[in-house]
């Protein structure tokens, strides 16, 4: 069967076929030959360029360092935040290959407990791909090494050594330095810097290292290294140092920060000291307070969940946004207000316990009356009466404009992120905010700062350095050449000279807080305290016999020496009960700035019966809230009943805490 | 050319005889023994041998598959104990003598009917089959191709080359879009367009081309590959061995490796042209185009003009059956060059 022309097909012919056919594919082969050879060239040629570069991409990984944050110095040159080196892992989200087992994994190498698994699942479900995950921290060198040997088999796992942010006083500066944390995915898109995600980097979250983030900063370094394609680093091929940040000198004295912080023991409140030569914030402290060492960490959910529940509130910076009725201690205030619009202090009232305002008896805080008072006796002795009385006869305005001189309301030029400045209240602003005409009793009210007055504790202190000083002192926290001279408050110098006196007697006389006397013999304290009521209680006062929540405020205002104002201080004591729990303080605070010893000694005793510093407080509260939240989701899961966690004695029987 | 492939497998391992370059070298040495006493093997021999070889290859296939079956999961290897082989590699060989010795059997007057036909059908059918099955379609289409270009030297009307290149041109769209399925669909696409998924399967072209691209005219010199070195070539060692090269010796050592094959090529086809035999011009041409197949198919895919095929290139690949498989065609194009036999060939 033939499938072609019936042509006879010989040997030769054959042959003859072969031979063509055979050149045919000589042909096509040299073409072919041609063709990658022409191919090779293009690529290695045309596109050399673009391939040495992908080449490189390959081959050379760019890191970039951190760069140190430059110190924060307090006065004297002490670190108030330095960097410690540090050993961490972090993981990249998007190098991940099997999250689970990574986690599992270094788990197990570095020992993590069941919290902080938990947060780092949770913050790598949170986390853009791009966003290190911090694992820990402060590894020690046999924990590091342990990871570092196995990351062939741990994508997206980066071991470093950097230097991470260190607080040597931890609390006692948290509110006002605030702390450092890795940058946000919104900061990231707002300036899209590679620096940024870089594990290890942190910006400043808030207080001052928010502030001055752009000073301390500091220029990152970079690192040029030959990687394999499985990420295995082969050689380092050049660096460029990291340039640290420059140091910032702070008009702080952090020993007396620490000592006002633990001074203030368990209580929630501020001390705020400033030095009446210059303004310098020599103290702004704010108690209970967070460890930015924690913060800067990255924090566990169960201390921030504890930080949260704690009615102390230790995450509000209360020497800036604490706002308290000033009470009592703006009474010096008032009173030169008086003298200035005329009052003769020599004029007398006669204090019987209270007086009638409109229909409404306003009761001094002596129920028994102080009898005659004049503006020394209604200062030192602190008559409710005197005020109430001579208020409605000088009326608001000049105290409101006096108010404003000395500090109130006023919000200060500080690097700080927030400040809350409170009120002082005239008829004009009331018109304005509730639309209703001033009354006499809202004079009545003010003059004893009361009512709608409200001031933070650094407005207190300023307060009390413009009275010590009769100059606008302006508070500074940097330490830099560049201050403006101070103005003076233009008050008449013997008004100033009856004032202190009698705020001297206050403390060295035969005024409210005796006890507040210096244990020094040469330097000697005005000062004047303040009680200021939280709610109307109708069963008395707002002592130590109620509940924490309805206890008075105690407040205190000072200066030393009397005879030239050297320093000037305010303390406040959220909830304190009284003036009684704020004058103390003031006292050893003050104290400390002249004898060191001797302050300490009383604080040491303190301590003992607080148990123990500041930090072993808040590990001893950690621990117990941990257990708190451990039974009570335990309860939860229905594993034990509440009475029988009672019983057993795991958990008290009343709330936790204070 | 074996040499330069053991310097290329040398820096590939890192600069260090272990662990290809030195197998490389003995095994060269071994299979050139082999080839040297083909060489003085004559064109009866390989006539007789023709058909029983095929046989027993199509058996060791048979084999594979068994022992694949019974042991779970594909496999191309088949263990004899003292050497593992690949009997798909020993088919490509095997088929060009028994194809040839097929064309050589039919009278000269049948070429142009069906008898010429079917008889290759059949030869084809059998290791195409298994070979597909294992499977490895790289090496089918080898084997396929060898045989055809045996079957179009023999002279078998041109028409039917034709109209089965038009064939496929017309079935191989439609076979993508409806016999394909979507993973090998995906695999075709990113043949062609390998930079759109540069970390999956188009990562070996994508690496292999800046490779070579980064090698440039002259190349990053000897032991000086990034590419391979640090690990970013997969395969440089065995089937991507031609980028590894080209990364440290550039443009220049491509055109020598590329020349060297010229040479090659030239030779068998010289040799297949001198042969008297008509038997063995079609195992010379046959023989040649096979490892012109090897290394076309091979260096168009480290170029990015093929598909990712796990062919190795000739000499260069660190590799004991395709070495073998080489040197087995070498060994019989030396044994024809020596031996080319009377004019006219059996049929006069």
């Amino acid at each position: 069967m033939s499938i072609s022309s019936g042509k006879t097909i010989s040997g030769a012919v054959q042959a003859l076929t072969f031979s063509r056919r055979a050149t045919v594919i000589g042909g096509l082969q040299a073409g072919i030959g041609v063709l990658l050879a022409g191919r090779m060239a293009y690529i290695s040629v045309a596109e050399n360029e673009r391939y040495q570069l992908l080449s490189e991409s390959n081959r050379v990984n760019l890191t970039l360092v951190p760069p140190r944050r430059g110190w924060l110095i307090d006065r004297n040159g002490k670190p108030i935040a330095n960097n410690k080196t540090d050993f961490r892992v972090d993981l990249i989200p998007d190098r991940m290959r099997d999250k689970e087992k990574t986690v599992a994994t270094l788990a197990e190498l570095l020992s993590l407990n069941q919290e902080e698994i938990d947060r780092i699942n949770k913050e790598l479900e949170q986390a853009s791909s791009f966003q290190p995950v911090q694992v820990a921290t402060g590894l020690d060198w046999e924990s590091f090494a342990a990871v570092s040997v196995r990351l062939p088999d741990l994508p997206g796992v980066s071991p470093r050594q950097g230097f991470s942010r260190f607080y040597p006083t931890g609390a006692a500066v948290g509110h006002l330095v605030g702390y450092v944390g890795i940058a946000s995915a919104e900061d990231y898109k707002e300036n899209p810097d590679p620096i940024l995600v870089t594990p290890g980097y942190k910006i400043g979250k808030d207080g001052l290292e928010k502030t001055f983030e752009d000073h301390l900063q500091g220029k990152p370094g970079a690192k040029r290294v030959e990687v394999t394609a499985r990420g295995k680093i082969v050689r380092e091929l050049d660096s460029r140092p990291d340039i640290p940040g420059k140091p910032m000198q702070m008009t702080l004295d952090i020993d007396l920060q620490e000592y006002a912080a633990r001074r203030l023991g368990p209580e929630s409140g501020s001390v705020v000291v400033m030095d009446c030569e210059t303004g310098d914030i020599l103290t702004m402290t704010s108690m209970p307070s967070f460890d930015p060492n924690s913060f800067s960490d990255g924090i566990g959910q169960t201390e921030y969940g504890m930080l949260r529940d704690d009615d102390h509130v230790p995450l509000r910076d209360k020497s800036l946004k604490g706002l308290f009725p000033p009470g009592s201690t703006i009474k010096p205030m008032v009173g030169l207000a008086f003298l200035e619009a005329g009052l003769s202090p020599d004029e007398t009232v006669n204090c019987n316990g209270g007086l009638r305002v409109g229909n409404r008896r306003f009761r001094c805080w002596n129920r028994r009356g102080h009898g005659r008072v004049d503006m020394a006796k209604g200062i030192y002795q602190s008559c409710d009466v005197y005020f109430y009385h001579f208020a409605q006869r000088i009326g608001m305005n000049p105290i409101a404009l006096m108010a404003n001189r000395l500090g109130l309301g006023q919000e200060f030029p500080l690097p700080v992120t927030n400040q809350f400045y409170g009120t002082v209240p005239d008829p004009q602003w009331k018109m304005k905010k509730f639309d209703r005409p001033w009354q006499a009793f809202d004079t009545v009210n003010a003059t004893i700062g009361q009512g709608y007055m409200l001031a933070n504790p650094l407005q207190l202190a300023v307060m009390s350095a413009r009275i010590a000083t009769g100059k606008k002192m302006m508070p500074h926290l940097l330490l830099d050449g560049k201050r403006k001279p101070v103005e003076t408050l233009n008050i008449d110098p013997e008004h100033m000279a009856y004032i202190h006196e009698a705020m001297s007697q206050v403390v060295n006389g035969a005024g409210t807080a005796r006890r507040a006397r210096l244990p020094l013999d040469d330097v000697k304290m005005a000062g004047k305290t303040g009680t200021a009521q939280v709610v109307n209680l109708d069963f008395g006062r707002g002592g130590s016999d109620v509940a924490w929540k309805f206890r008075d405020h105690g407040l205190f205002v000072c200066f030393a020496p009397v005879d030239n104002p050297r320093y000037a201080a305010a303390v406040v004591v959220e909830h304190g009960g009284g003036s009684g729990a704020a004058y103390p303080v003031a006292r050893d605070v003050l104290t400390f700035l002249y004898d060191r010893e001797k302050a300490m000694n009383i604080l040491t005793d303190l301590e003992k019966g607080w148990g123990g510093t500041i930090s072993e407080r808040m590990d001893k509260k950690l621990t117990a809230y941990r257990a708190k939240v451990a039974i009570e989701k335990a309860i939860a899961e229905g594993r034990i009943t509440q009475e029988g966690a009672v019983a057993a004695g795991e958990i008290p029987d009343t709330e936790m805490g204070q | 050319m074996a040499s330069f492939g053991f310097v290329v497998l040398y820096s590939a391992a890192g600069g260090s005889l272990t662990p290809w370059a030195g197998l490389h070298m003995v095994r060269f040495l071994v299979f050139l023994g082999m080839a040297i006493v083909f060489s003085r093997l004559k064109e009866n021999f390989w006539k007789t041998i023709a058909f029983p070889v095929y046989i027993v290859v199509v058996i060791m296939l048979l084999g594979v598959e068994l022992i694949g079956a019974v042991g779970g999961g594909s496999q191309r290897w088949l263990n004899l104990g003292f050497i593992r082989i690949q009997p798909s590699e020993l088919m490509k060989p095997a088929i060009i003598l028994a194809v040839a010795r097929f064309y050589d059997l039919l009278p000269a007057g049948q070429i142009r009917t069906w008898g010429a036909i079917w008889p290759l059908l059949v030869l084809l059918a059998f290791p195409c089959a298994l070979i597909l099955l294992q499977p490895d379609l790289g090496t089918t289409i080898t084997v396929l191709a060898g045989a055809m270009t045996v079957a179009f030297l023999a002279g078998l009307p041109m028409r039917l080359f034709v109209g089965g290149a038009a064939a496929v041109a017309v079935i191989a769209p439609l076979a993508y879009f409806f016999g394909l399925e979507e993973y090998q669909q995906r695999r075709v696409t990113t043949f062609l367009n390998p930079e759109n998924d540069p970390l999956g399967a188009g990562y070996h072209i994508s690496q292999s081309k800046i490779a070579i691209g980064s090698g440039g005219i002259f190349g990053k010199g000897f032991l000086n590959g990034t590419q391979s070195h640090l690990d970013y070539l997969p395969e440089g060692h065995t089937d991507f061995v031609f980028a590894t090269m080209a990364e440290e010796w550039g443009l220049m050592g491509g055109v020598a490796v590329l020349f060297g094959f010229f040479l090659l090529f030239r030779w068998g086809l010289g040799v297949a042209m001198k042969a008297k035999t008509r038997f063995s011009q079609l195992v010379a041409a046959g023989l040649s185009t096979t490892i012109f197949f090897y290394v076309a198919i091979n260096l168009m895919m480290v170029m990015g003009l093929a598909p990712v095929v796990g062919i190795p290139l000739p000499f260069l690949s660190h590799g004991g059956s395709s070495m073998m498989t080489i040197m087995i065609c070498i060994g019989i194009l030396m044994a024809i060059d020596r031996h080319p036999g009377r004019r006219g060939g059996t049929f006069g």
